[in-house]
Formats: C-alpha cells, sequence, structure tokens
C-alpha cells in the first residue's frame, strides 16, 4: 500500500465533493470501493472511518458528554464515564439547556462565549457578556463553529501515509524524533503554528524549546497581523499591543480598517462604536470618517468614506500626518487631489485632541501604522481612546519572514522534523514559496489538524486535531484577558489538541490537555487555586489578567519610511488587494456550509469569491454580466471571467463589479479554491493565494487584467438589486436636519391610523404584545445575526444551486442598499443595511390567505406558523410585501446525517420539504420565558426574552420586548421620533419597526457633494 | 364524405344561413351523428393522433410522479415568484373550461338554437379542460398528499381550512362548476344515449350504452322531466360561469401585491375566460368539422358567431388592460405604477407585448367578416388567442411577484424543463380525453339536431 494508492481513491471520492452537502453527506463513506478498499487493508480499523456517530459512539459521547455537563471543569476522562446516569447530575434537568463559558480563538484574537447545551450537546454559541472582547456578541465564525464541531468531513484516525495507526505508533514515532534531535539540540527540528495567544501552549513551546535550543518555531497565519506588529516596532522600537476605545472617540478615522468587523476586539469596538451613533447621545455623535479600499461595513457605516487604492491610502496617511506636524521621512505631495478631504480631517481631529482615534487596517503596511501611532500620540489620544500594552502574543514574530525562513530552511535539507499545528501553508502559503514541494524536504512531516486538508496531504502523519469546544486551552484577549477554553463535549471524532502534542514531543505523550492547562495556571493564580479555577470556568474569564497599560512614546524623528509614492496607475496595470473573506476567513472555514451560503456584506454573494473591480474599471475592461431569468436578481448572475496576471503567475477568476470601489483596483478575497477542503469547501471559487507572494502579502501594483471573451461563470448573489427605485424603505437624514425635524422618518410617508381597517377589531392585544425595535444606525451589516438565528431556528442550508434559483433559507437578511445620485454615485455610493425579519403584521397579509389556517394570529400579535398544518400553496408568501417567509421547495434540511442530528436545537421543529417557515421572532425562547414567568405567577420581565438575532449582535441594533410595557425598552425605542415602519402605508401595522439612520457628516465636506470626496 | 351544400360566403346570406344545412330529415342525422361512434372505424388519423396526445399523458404521469417524489423544487418557482406556471396554466385551463357551459347554459336560456351543434362537445371541452385545471391545485401544494385538507371534512381536531382564502373558495367554485357541468352534460346526453343503445348492434355497446341511458325510454314523461332538469341546470349553471372566473380572479385580486390588488379583475377575468374558451372552440371545431364531415352541422354561421363573440369579449380584455395602466397611473401608487412601466418595459416586457399582439392587435381582424368566414385564418386566430391569454396569465402572475415593495427581494422566474412537461402533458390528457369522447360519444347532440331539423323544415316549409 503506497500512498499514492489512497490518492487514487481520494481522487475518485473527489468527484463527489462539492455543493449538494446535504444530500450527499454519506456517499463517501458508503462508496463500496472505498469500503472495501478499507476492509481488505485495515480489517480491524475499518469501523472507525465512518463519518457521523453510531449508537455506541453516540451513548459513549453523550455519556461521556453529559458528565462533563455536570462535572463541568473536574477532569474526568470521558472514556471511563460511558454507562448513563444512575443519579442525575446536580442541576441537570432533561430537557432544560445549560450554558458554559469557553472560548473561540481565530488568527491572534479571542472571544469569550457561552454555548448552550442539550443533554451534553453542544446547540448554540452565544457571547459572554462578560468577557471584554464579546460582551455578549458574537461574530458570524463563532456562531458557525457549532456546526465545524459536528462536520461529518473532520478527520477521526491516525494515519501514516493514509494508513490508519494508532496514536502509539505516533508516540513511538515521535520519540525516535526526539531522540534523533537530541544531539543536535533540536537542529532539524521545526514547529510551525498560528499565532499563539495561549498562555499555556507558549509556556509548553518555550520549556520544549528550552531541551532543544536550535529548533526553530514558526509562526504563520495567512491573514495574519504583521504590518501591525511592524509598524508598533517601527513607531515604538519594540513589538506592543494597541488596543482602542472607541466609545470615548468623537472623531475616527480608518485607515483602510475595516475595525468594526474584523481582527481582534471587533464586537467591542462595534458595540461602543453604536453607542456613540444615538443622535442624542450624552458627548453627541462620533464622526467616521473612512479612507478604504475594498467597501467594507466599516466604510459603510462612515459618514465620510473616500475610495482609494491601497498604495493611496500610504500617501494620504503620510499627507494628514503632516498635516498634523508629524514628521515623515521623504512625505510625498501624493493626496493632494484630496486635500480638501486632508483639511477637514485634520481640522476635526485636532478639535478633538484626546477624543479621536487613528486606525490603520491590517493590509496596509508597517508604515502607515506607525503614521498611525504617531498621529495619535500627537493629538493626546494615548490614554484616553488608545491603549498599549505588551503584545499579547506568544513571541510576537513577523510571521512572513518566519514563513520565509521555513522555506528556506527546508529547501536547505536542514529540516528533518517538521511539525504542522493547525497550519495549511500547503494550500495558504504564498505562491512564491511554492511550499508544497519545499515541504517534502523535510524527512518526517507530522501535521495536526481538523481536516485531512492541502498539507495533510503532502505529510506522513496525519493527526486529528480536537475543536475548541472539545477540548481545553486558553487564550488572552485583545486587551490580555486570558480565559480559559473549556470543552463541551468529548472529541466527537477523537484527535488530540495542541497542548497534548506538543506535552508528547516534551516528554509527556499521556499528559491530557486538562491537566497541561490546569498545571500552568495553578502555577500563575496561586493562592486558592479551586476557588479561582472555578471562577474562571464559570466567568469565562480570569479577572484582572488584562496586560497593564505601557507608556510608550514614538521614536523620535521621522518615521522611517520606505515611502514608494503612490503606486503609479500604468496604462493597462492595475493593483491587486488580497483580503480575508468576510465569510470564509483565510480558508479553514471553507466547510462549514453555514458561512458558505452567508450573503457576505457588500456583496452579498455567496458560495463564491471574485475577483472585485469597481465599475470604472469594469467599463475599461469591457467586464459584463446577465441576469438569468431563473432566479434573475435574486439568484444567479453569469458575470466574465478574467485572467489574472501578477508577478508571473495568472489566476483565471470571476468577476464582480462592486461600487465604491476604487478605480485601477482589482480585490480578490482569501479562502477560496480549495482542493481538499471537505464536501462542502472543495473547489469553490479562485485560490488567491496562487497570486500572492511573500515581498506583498496583501497585493501591490502591476496586475494586468484582461477580459477572457467568451468565458462565463455563474455567482449565486442574493440581491443584486442594489437601488431602492425611491422608496421609502431605509430612511436617513444627517444630523442637522434631525435636529431640525426629529421625526422626518415618520413624515416621509403618511401612516394610516390605527381604526382604518374593516375589521377594527380584529385583534386586540391586552397581554404581551411581542415586537422589535432595529436601529439603522447601529446596523454594520456584520452578518452575526444571520449565521445566529439559522444555528438557533435549525435552518437548512441549501447549497450553491438552489441558491441560484432564489431559494435562500434565511430567515433574517441583510439587505443592501446603494444610494446616490450625480455621476460620482457609482464610484462611491452610500451603503445602507436594512436587517429583515418577519414584521409580524398586526394585520397580516399572510394570515388570510392561507386555505388551510396554517398561519395564524397569536394573542401576543406573532403571526405563528403551524408546519404540521401547511400544506405549501406559497400564497402566504407571494402575499408577503416583505418577502420574508421562505420555503422548503425540496427536501432541505438533512434528515440523515447522525451528526448533524445532534446540532440541532430541540426546541425548533426540523421543517419537512414542501412547508413555510419564517421568522418567529424565537418563539421557542418566548415560551421558556413565559413559562418560568407563570411558574411564578409575574409577568415577563423586560430583557428577559433575548432573540437568536439581538442576542449575537454585537452594535445592540436589535431590541426585543413586550410594547405593551409602557417601561420596557422597546416600548421606549418604539416612542423614539425616528421610529417608522417600513411599508406601513399599506396598513399591515408591521410589529418590527425600525430606528432611521442619522448621519453626521462634516459641514465642511457636506458641500462637496455628501459622502464622497 | 357527405356531399357538401354550398358554402355562402356574402355576409347577409351568412346570416340568413340556416343552422343546419337543408336536406336533412330526423334520420340521416341521426345517421351522420350516431355512425361516427356506432359504425365508422378507427382511422389512422385517429390513431395516430389518440396515440400522440396519449404518449404525451405518459409524459405528464411521470412528471407528476417526479414532482410528487422530489417536491415541487423541480419546477421554476422561488421566492419572490411563488407561483408559476402551476398557477398559470391552472388559470388558462379553467378559462378555457368557460366556453362550453357558457354555450350551454347561457345560450340556451336566451334561446340561441344556433348553440345546438357545438353545445356537446363545448361541454366536453369544458369538462376536460376543467379536469386538467383541476390537477394544477393539487400539485402545486408543497405537501399534494394534504391537498384534501383544503375540505371542510369533519374530523376530530375540529380544523377546518380557512374560509377567508380565496384559495379556498377556489376550492368550492371549480367543484361545483365541474359537478354541475358534469351533470349538465350528462343529462343532455341521456337521450343520445338511448339513441346509440337502440341503434347498437353490437353487444358491448347495447350493454355500455344501455347502462348509461339509465332507461331512459323516450316517454312524454320523460321528456317533461328532462326538460326541466335541463332548464333548471341551466339556471345554475348560469350564475357559476361568471362565478367561477370571478372567484379565481380573487386568488390575486384579494392580495396586496401590486398587479393584482385590482377590482376590475373579476370582470375581466370572465370575459377573459370566455374570450379563450370561445378561441378553444373554434381549434377544436374547425378541424372536427373537417374531419368527420360535420360542416352541415357545424356552419359557417356558427364559425361567424362564436368569431363575433370572440371580438366582443376581447375588446372587453382590451379595456381592461387599458384600465390597469390608467388606474396604475391615476392612483399615484408608486408600486402600481412601478407594475405597470415594469410590464410595459421590464425583462418580461416581450411577453407582454407578445400578449399585446395576440390578444388585442391579431382580432381585430374579426371586424372583418371575410376573415370571420375565412376557415384557416380563423383557426390560426383562435390559436393566437390561446397563447394569448396564457401569456396574460403568465404576465399577471409572474410580472406582479417577480418585483414587488422591497427591492432588495425582487428576482426572476424561468419554467424549468418539467414545468414545460407538466404543461404539455395536460395538454396531452385534454386531447387524449376528446379523442375518446369524439369516438365514444356523439359529439353533436342528435336529438336537439333533430329539433333544429324540424324548425328548419318548419321555418322553410320542409322537404
Amino acid at each position: 500500500m503506497t500512498p499514492l494508492d489512497l490518492a487514487a481513491v481520494r481522487a475518485k471520492l473527489e468527484g463527489k465533493k462539492g455543493k449538494h452537502y446535504w444530500r450527499s453527506l454519506e456517499e463517501l463513506a458508503d462508496d463500496p470501493r472505498f469500503e472495501e478498499m478499507l476492509h481488505r487493508e485495515f480489517p480491524r480499523h475499518a469501523s472507525e472511518l465512518r463519518p457521523g456517530v453510531d449508537r455506541r459512539a453516540f451513548l459513549k459521547v453523550m455519556g461521556a458528554s453529559l458528565a462533563f455537563a455536570g462535572l463541568a471543569g473536574c477532569g474526568v476522562k470521558p472514556e471511563e464515564k460511558i454507562v448513563p446516569y444512575v443519579r442525575q447530575p446536580e442541576g441537570m434537568i432533561l430537557g432544560v439547556s445549560q450554558y458554559y463559558a469557553t472560548t473561540m480563538t481565530l488568527g491572534g484574537s479571542a472571544i469569550g462565549l457561552l454555548v448552550e447545551t442539550h443533554e451534553g450537546r453542544p446547540t448554540k454559541i452565544e457571547g459572554n457578556p462578560k468577557h471584554p472582547a464579546s460582551l455578549g456578541a458574537t461574530d458570524v465564525f463563532a456562531q458557525a463553529s457549532v456546526l465545524e464541531l459536528y462536520d461529518p468531513d473532520r478527520s477521526s484516525v491516525v494515519t501514516y501515509l493514509g494508513e490508519i495507526r494508532p496514536w502509539s505508533a505516533l508516540l513511538t514515532e515521535i520519540q525516535s524524533a526526539m531522540a534523533e534531535q537530541k544531539g543536535t539540540k533540536g537542529a532539524g527540528l521545526r514547529f510551525l503554528t498560528g499565532t499563539v495567544i495561549s498562555p499555556t501552549l507558549a509556556a509548553q513551546m518555550e520549556s520544549l524549546l528550552a531541551t532543544v535550543p536550535d529548533a526553530k518555531w514558526h509562526q504563520w497565519e495567512a491573514a495574519g497581523t504583521d504590518s501591525v506588529r511592524e509598524g508598533s516596532r517601527l513607531a515604538f522600537g519594540r513589538y506592543v499591543g494597541t488596543y482602542y476605545n472607541i466609545e470615548k472617540a468623537d472623531v475616527i478615522v480608518s485607515l483602510d480598517a475595516d475595525f468594526l468587523t474584523s481582527g481582534a476586539g471587533c464586537l467591542r469596538y462595534a458595540r461602543e462604536f453604536s453607542r456613540r451613533r444615538i443622535p442624542d447621545v450624552v458627548g453627541g455623535m462620533t464622526r467616521l470618517y473612512a479612507v478604504e479600499s475594498m467597501p467594507t461595513s466599516t466604510g459603510a457605516m462612515a459618514d465620510h468614506r473616500l475610495p482609494l487604492r491601497p498604495s493611496e491610502v500610504r500617501g494620504f496617511a503620510a499627507a494628514l500626518a503632516a498635516k498634523l506636524g508629524v514628521g515623515v521621512a521623504g512625505s510625498s505631495s501624493s493626496g493632494v487631489e484630496f486635500a480638501d478631504w486632508i483639511a477637514a480631517v485634520a481640522r476635526d481631529l485636532q478639535m478633538h485632541r484626546g477624543a479621536s482615534v487613528v486606525i490603520a487596517g491590517q493590509e496596509q503596511p508597517e508604515e502607515v501604522h506607525a503614521l498611525a501611532h504617531a498621529i495619535n500620540h500627537a493629538l493626546g489620544n494615548d490614554g484616553t481612546t488608545v491603549f498599549h500594552t505588551d503584545s499579547i502574543e506568544a513571541r510576537p514574530t513577523n510571521q512572513i519572514a518566519s514563513l520565509v525562513d521555513l522555506a528556506n530552511d527546508l529547501d536547505a535539507g536542514r529540516v528533518q522534523t517538521l511539525v504542522i499545528l493547525g497550519c495549511n501553508p500547503v494550500y495558504d502559503g504564498p505562491a512564491d514559496l511554492v511550499f508544497e514541494q519545499k515541504l517534502l524536504k523535510a524527512g518526517r512531516r507530522i501535521h495536526l489538524s481538523s481536516y485531512p486538508d492541502e498539507t495533510s496531504a503532502l505529510c506522513q502523519w496525519h493527526v486529528p486535531m480536537t475543536h475548541f469546544l472539545e477540548s481545553w486551552s486558553d487564550a488572552r484577549a485583545y486587551d490580555g484577558t486570558a480565559s480559559i477554553v473549556q470543552p463541551l463535549i468529548a472529541p466527537l471524532y477523537g484527535g488530540k489538541s495542541v497542548h497534548e502534542l506538543i506535552a508528547a514531543f516534551a516528554g509527556q505523550p499521556e499528559a491530557a490537555g486538562y491537566d497541561i492547562v490546569r498545571t500552568y495556571w495553578k502555577k500563575e493564580l496561586g493562592g486558592d487555586f479551586e476557588a479561582a479555577w472555578r471562577r474562571a470556568l464559570n466567568d469565562g474569564f480570569i479577572s484582572g489578567t488584562q496586560l497593564p497599560a505601557v507608556s510608550v512614546t514614538p521614536l523620535s524623528g521621522p518615521i522611517p519610511a520606505a515611502w514608494g509614492a503612490a503606486a503609479p496607475s500604468e496604462p493597462g496595470k492595475y493593483e491587486i488587494a488580497f483580503r480575508a473573506d468576510p465569510a470564509v476567513y483565510d480558508g479553514r472555514f471553507a466547510n462549514n456550509a453555514w458561512l458558505e451560503e452567508l450573503p457576505k456584506p457588500i456583496t452579498r454573494l455567496t458560495w463564491d469569491n471574485a475577483a472585485m473591480v469597481g465599475p470604472n474599471t469594469a467599463q475599461a475592461l469591457r467586464l459584463t454580466y446577465t441576469i438569468d431569468s431563473t432566479g434573475g436578481e435574486h439568484g444567479q448572475i453569469h458575470v466574465d471571467r478574467a485572467r489574472l496576471e501578477y508577478q508571473g503567475r495568472t489566476l483565471d477568476a470571476a468577476t464582480w463589479i462592486v461600487p465604491g470601489l476604487p478605480d485601477g483596483l482589482v480585490v480578490l478575497h482569501l479562502g477560496y479554491g480549495r482542493s481538499r477542503a471537505g464536501k462542502v469547501g472543495d473547489n469553490l471559487g479562485f485560490n488567491a493565494n496562487t497570486l500572492r507572494n511573500s515581498a506583498a502579502q496583501w497585493g501591490g501594483a502591476g496586475l494586468r487584467v484582461s477580459k477572457i471573451s467568451g468565458s462565463t461563470y455563474t455567482l449565486a448573489c442574493v440581491q443584486f438589486h442594489s437601488a431602492i427605485e425611491g422608496r421609502e424603505l431605509v430612511r436617513v437624514a444627517t444630523l442637522d436636519e434631525y435636529h431640525a425635524n426629529p421625526k422626518f422618518a415618520q413624515q416621509m410617508l403618511e401612516e394610516p391610523p390605527p381604526g382604518l381597517t374593516l375589521y377594527p377589531n380584529a385583534h386586540e392585544y391586552n397581554g404581551n404584545a411581542w415586537a422589535l425595535s432595529i436601529d439603522l444606525n447601529r446596523c454594520n451589516g456584520c452578518n452575526a445575526c444571520v449565521v445566529a438565528c439559522q444555528s438557533e431556528n435549525n435552518i437548512p442550508v441549501v447549497g450553491k444551486e438552489q441558491v441560484m434559483a432564489g431559494r435562500e433559507m434565511h430567515w433574517i437578511r441583510i439587505d443592501r442598499y446603494y444610494e446616490g445620485s450625480g455621476p460620482e454615485a457609482l464610484d462611491n455610493p452610500e451603503t445602507h443595511f436594512q436587517p429583515v425579519t418577519c414584521m409580524q403584521c398586526e394585520d397580516a397579509p399572510c394570515e388570510l390567505v392561507c386555505p388551510v389556517g396554517a398561519t395564524n394570529h397569536s394573542a401576543e400579535g406573532l403571526n405563528d406558523m403551524v408546519y404540521n398544518r401547511c400544506v405549501g400553496t406559497r400564497y402566504c408568501s407571494n402575499n408577503c410585501p416583505y418577502k420574508v417567509r421562505r420555503f422548503n421547495f425540496l427536501a432541505y434540511s438533512d434528515w440523515d446525517t447522525p451528526a448533524l442530528k445532534m446540532l440541532r436545537n430541540p426546541e425548533v421543529t426540523v421543517r419537512s420539504r414542501g412547508v413555510m417557515e419564517k421568522c418567529t421572532y424565537c418563539i421557542q425562547r418566548i415560551t421558556k420565558a413565559r413559562i418560568a414567568a407563570d411558574k411564578e405567577d409575574r409577568p415577563v420581565r423586560d430583557g428577559e426574552i433575548v432573540t437568536a438575532c439581538q442576542q449575537a449582535c454585537p452594535s445592540e441594533a436589535i431590541v426585543f420586548g413586550n410594547k405593551n410595557d409602557s417601561a420596557s425598552r422597546v416600548a421606549a425605542l418604539k416612542a423614539n421620533p425616528r421610529n417608522y415602519g417600513m411599508l406601513a402605508e399599506l396598513g399591515v401595522r408591521p410589529r418590527t419597526t425600525y430606528l432611521a439612520a442619522v448621519r453626521n457628516p462634516n459641514p465642511e465636506l457636506e458641500k462637496g457633494g455628501g459622502h464622497g470626496a | 364524405m357527405e356531399p357538401e351544400a354550398p358554402t355562402p360566403t356574402n355576409a347577409s346570406a351568412v346570416r340568413r344561413s340556416p343552422f343546419i344545412q337543408p336536406g336533412y330529415t330526423f334520420g340521416s342525422v341521426t345517421d351522420k351523428i350516431g355512425s361516427i361512434v356506432l359504425t365508422r372505424r378507427f382511422g389512422k388519423g385517429w390513431w395516430a393522433g389518440f396515440l400522440l396526445a396519449f404518449s404525451l399523458v405518459l409524459l405528464l404521469m411521470y412528471s407528476m410522479t417526479y414532482l410528487f417524489v422530489k417536491g415541487v423544487g423541480i419546477w421554476g418557482i422561488n421566492i419572490p415568484v411563488g407561483w408559476g406556471f402551476a398557477i398559470v396554466n391552472f388559470v388558462w385551463w379553467i378559462g378555457i373550461g368557460h366556453a362550453g357551459t357558457l354555450i350551454s347554459a347561457i345560450l340556451l336560456l336566451l334561446n340561441q338554437t344556433w348553440r345546438t351543434s357545438i353545445n356537446r362537445f363545448a361541454e366536453a371541452m369544458t369538462l376536460f379542460a376543467v379536469a386538467c385545471a383541476g390537477l394544477y391545485p393539487v400539485m402545486h401544494l408543497g405537501r399534494p398528499w394534504f391537498a384534501y385538507w383544503l375540505f371542510p371534512y369533519p374530523n376530530v381536531m375540529g380544523v377546518w381550512p380557512q374560509f377567508r382564502s380565496p384559495l379556498m373558495w377556489d376550492v368550492f367554485a371549480v367543484s361545483t362548476y365541474f359537478t354541475v357541468s358534469l351533470l349538465f352534460w350528462f343529462i343532455g346526453l341521456l337521450p343520445d344515449l338511448a339513441t346509440l343503445r337502440d341503434r347498437a348492434t353490437k353487444r358491448a355497446h347495447k350493454i355500455v350504452y344501455g347502462i348509461l341511458a339509465m332507461g331512459w325510454r323516450g316517454s312524454a314523461t320523460h321528456w317533461y322531466r328532462y326538460q326541466t332538469a335541463y332548464l333548471l341546470l341551466a339556471g345554475l349553471a348560469t350564475p357559476l360561469v361568471i362565478s367561477v372566473h370571478t372567484v379565481v380572479s380573487f386568488d390575486f385580486a384579494v392580495g396586496i401585491i401590486p398587479g393584482w390588488h385590482t377590482t376590475i379583475f373579476p370582470p375581466y377575468f370572465v370575459a377573459g375566460a370566455i374570450y379563450s374558451g370561445f378561441a378553444m372552440v373554434l381549434t377544436l371545431a374547425i378541424p372536427l368539422r373537417a374531419a368527420y364531415g360535420l360542416k352541415d352541422f357545424i356552419t359557417m354561421r356558427h364559425l361567424d358567431n362564436m368569431a363575433k363573440v370572440m371580438l366582443a369579449t376581447g375588446l372587453i380584455v382590451g379595456y381592461g388592460y387599458v384600465i390597469e395602466f390608467f388606474t396604475g397611473w391615476y392612483s399615484d401608487n408608486k408600486y402600481e405604477f412601478f407594475v405597470a412601466m415594469n410590464r410595459l418595459f421590464g425583462p418580461y416586457a416581450p411577453f407582454y407585448w407578445a400578449l399585446i399582439c395576440c390578444n388585442l392587435i391579431a382580432p381585430q381582424l374579426l371586424w372583418f367578416p371575410k376573415i370571420r368566414r375565412n376557415v384557416v385564418v380563423l383557426f390560426v386566430m383562435s390559436l393566437v388567442v390561446n397563447v394569448g391569454m396564457w401569456l396574460e396569465r403568465f404576465v399577471i402572475v409572474v410580472t406582479s411577484l417577480h418585483r414587488d415593495f422591497l427591492p432588495s427581494s425582487w428576482g426572476m422566474y424561468e419554467g424549468t424543463r418539467w414545468d414545460w412537461f407538466i404543461f404539455v402533458g395536460t395538454m396531452g390528457l385534454f386531447v387524449a380525453l376528446l379523442f375518446l369522447f369524439i369516438r365514444f360519444l356523439p359529439m353533436i347532440s342528435i336529438f336537439e339536431m333533430r329539433e333544429l331539423v324540424s324548425e328548419t323544415s318548419g321555418h322553410e316549409g320542409g322537404d
């Protein structure tokens, strides 16, 4: 048996991969040839490769995880607890969900979470309100992580050259490797990890490296923060971590930074920002200037947005710094064309010294970060809105240099043993390193990863990695606050954590993750450790561990900048920019169907990435599109393909026109074009890494683009129509207009008086009257609510083909409209987000047209869907003016895959085909609270019911409550002058209403035409 | 073929020409119509036509099976366009099903004797069209196995249909219409079935027609009761002709979607239904009278009259189109106006303009008597109108839904191959049933033709 044979089998199986996730989950296991090969080759282990969970394993896992649930934190080895309860653990009531705190890390950031479990099965992720990086909110990745936990594609066995091996065989291998290296002090040993923010892992690595001092530890993140790190060193002479207090900032300038929806601390920043976006807020509304290349949520929220190519941002930053008197070496005169803009921004910043902040984006080069530091310092923002600490990372490293170093060592044959921990450099390494070839020069390659991915295929040893919901670890948040990663379930597919594998190298092969993490913190915490430990597990973080602010001053003298001027726009040459994908990040979430099907903010694309260009560039390149008559603008768009040639490498990619994207720029998101992601994520989109190089990770000038005539690609876009057609759906005013007339939104259209109906007393609401308020001024379109809803309500994924047919199932969607007039409108439109739930109309058009009465009005004013009664005429959906109803045109829910059954929220029906569904205001949560209140004979308290979308929202844009309770928050918001009902003029009396958006433009820039330059 | 009387060509001659060519006696009328059923061989043409139609029925069966196994997702429907071919075809077939009862009942009450030679097969056509239509509401359900939930049947759950829903009214309207049409048709058949029974020579014919004739002996009492029942049913059927399409139009008019929410829909739908129904009668009558030598019974005067009805109803429908736009503009409702403009210039504009050509412009030719008397042109015209009426329903259903209130949800709809298979399949079913009908039942009412002979002889002096 050679690895080639297995590769051939894999290749055969690859044909089954793709978009039919829910229909073909078991195809892999059922392939007779594969099974036969397994039985022939490994008769004893064949059953271990079954995806999903059989009954015995399920009971085992259940028993084990129940033990966990009851004895959280006691570290009982799950394997020993396979018997169901004789006595029910204390606090455990079957049918009542329980919450445990844990932490998710991504790149170099950590978010504290509370995870809901049902009988030991984690089903729903929530933010931990006490954790500084979450404040109760979550991002899309955290929300979707629970699907990854159960993903049947995750690897489940240790393999050597594709053959199944016991853990002990790997241990033997590790021992012999370490024995070999002892003599050379580890000169041939290399470790490759992502950014490490786990104190325990850091300590483990340090102590391991102490025994093999010549071994090297490399770090690599494809969507990493090298320039942030290097920028701090450039500014202060050493690595520091920086975070912001956005709530204290009156003026914010973003230099290509999407700080509201990406990067460490973004959830907190979004919340702090949103709190200052209320027009009547004490201290006044904040003002946000965004200079950006790829249109992002942050740019959409900005009061002024200036679209610039990434290379121009450098010049802009330098010019702004110069205006503010911050020295810049070789400051070029570029940026003159935005002189008005720069002058206005500089004046605004100077007027708010100590209450402003300039934030540079992680894709901007280190000089821009250094400039931002210098500006913040010069403006006296340090200590008020900007805080510096020691880096939260273990061994902050210039990762690209580190990876290049590793590649060189590999190439030179200096590496005997390479241990890759959770990275996938074969896929996401820059193309110029040709990592897939150099990797093979290491004699022994051990790869720890969740999935058998591109890198696994080239490593002899593959070790399945545990998910964070099934392993012990720890992490530091953006401000240094440490928290424990606590498992909620025993490893579903076996697997080892990073800690356990490193411990094996350190000669502790039997060490369990629990003991490793505990031992570390026992040393750190001291005192009454047991109490502190329990408290840490309970709270989800260890209080008092945030890093102290350090006082740093920028190095004197001008920033030693190696300025190139803005890349000259040569004819025929373009600039390229790479960005982490808002849905699949750097590709690690490629097999997560929730994220693949998530309409990306701004572009509203699903299941693909594309080479994005601005309207003028598209015109110059003669790039066009056609709307298909199936699905249409709510479904599929045929776009031209273009050939991208960058530094000798080419990629043929679909193109997508994005209004507001600067001219001469092509933006490509990472994370697509994977060949070994799993059945969901394989062969979607286009691999940006094939164009990336180590010298310019985030792109640069010199891209050639040519349309490939006659070659089109079909993209699944859920909202192609961007104009609002002059309808008063989103209502916006400037702050001045608001002050002049706070009721502007209500006066835009006349709402019919409440009595104007043929059936005036059709419904009376004497008890609770549930209602939702959505603040358009706060929503930044981050999508967390969409995935939260999908997770909470067992919403199926339909696949690219069905999205293209116009049948995606999301109960809450975030509509995106562009606004603007004049020639500039397309180049820099105003972008508005509008989350749309079911409006739960009081006079609901859907209810009266259902022939079987499957959708009914509840006494509390909800439009209840009775799935059992629905026969599927779709009349209700036709008659819904908001088109929020979703129909199971086919059998979308996966009824067969055992692992996915464990994922489901047991409180929500799994819908069959032919049934209509829609947002219920999370009726299961309402009912739960109502029962609790009834038992205590009291009314439901305000805030007791939190809908899934509301809970996930970092911006607190969504508020749910009882509008009959005059003391409730929602009642107060409904009385707000900004409150209006979308399409309320139809007389449907929507229960979901909106708070109109108010922008706070700088009057100096206003006369120039609003949003633009 | 029988020798044909010369066809009158000038207008006044047509108007004065009798509804049955002279020269027929009671016996020869009976022979001529009855022989098609009793003695005529199944010709190659019949077999070819029937087998072609039947293969489409098989396609329908296949498609329906696949549909019930997989779900309505095999069609092109989506959100926002939740209704597609199924509803378009349903309305289209129901519309076609209008002419039969209109001809039978209303023209009977109005004493229009010219209806006699076309009412039988027009009624049959009605039944078959309604049967085709009736398949769609079941097929288009997401869970068709629960279709019976739309009926108000007593059940232990105490759950009733939702009586405010127009779909509910549809169930009643269509099922009532079908039942009454069937009864009306069958009662009208009784004397002829007895005639066939009496003239049958084969044993099978004797038994089958004997049972179907239900003991009709032609006594004066029978005739008396027959006349009473027939008139009563005609009285019952008349309001149904109006109500059924009115109710169908409520499916749309009750909705709040711009383009649907229109008070003109009931009369406009009824006129449209009569329009398409008469077009379909022409489509069938013209080949039939040629193939089975019935030009003496279905005369130019019949065709001329039907063409006039088409022209009149076509003008009503055209008025409806104009008023829709006027209302869209005059109401100053931006959504209504948008829908109107979107129909004219939006992505489905070709459908709209094709519909205008078919339904509004082309039928204006019928003002010319020469055209009305040109059988070929008339046949083509009837096809054009049928296409036009299908397009009209498509435009109403799809263009209203595909761009409604929120631009974020705007989409498009296109029928998939399964949509087309099922549509073509129901056409096959319709034609196959007609083929069976013309071979197994008298397609023209024998006894009423005999009455006509006696009347004609009376007027003309007889021979």
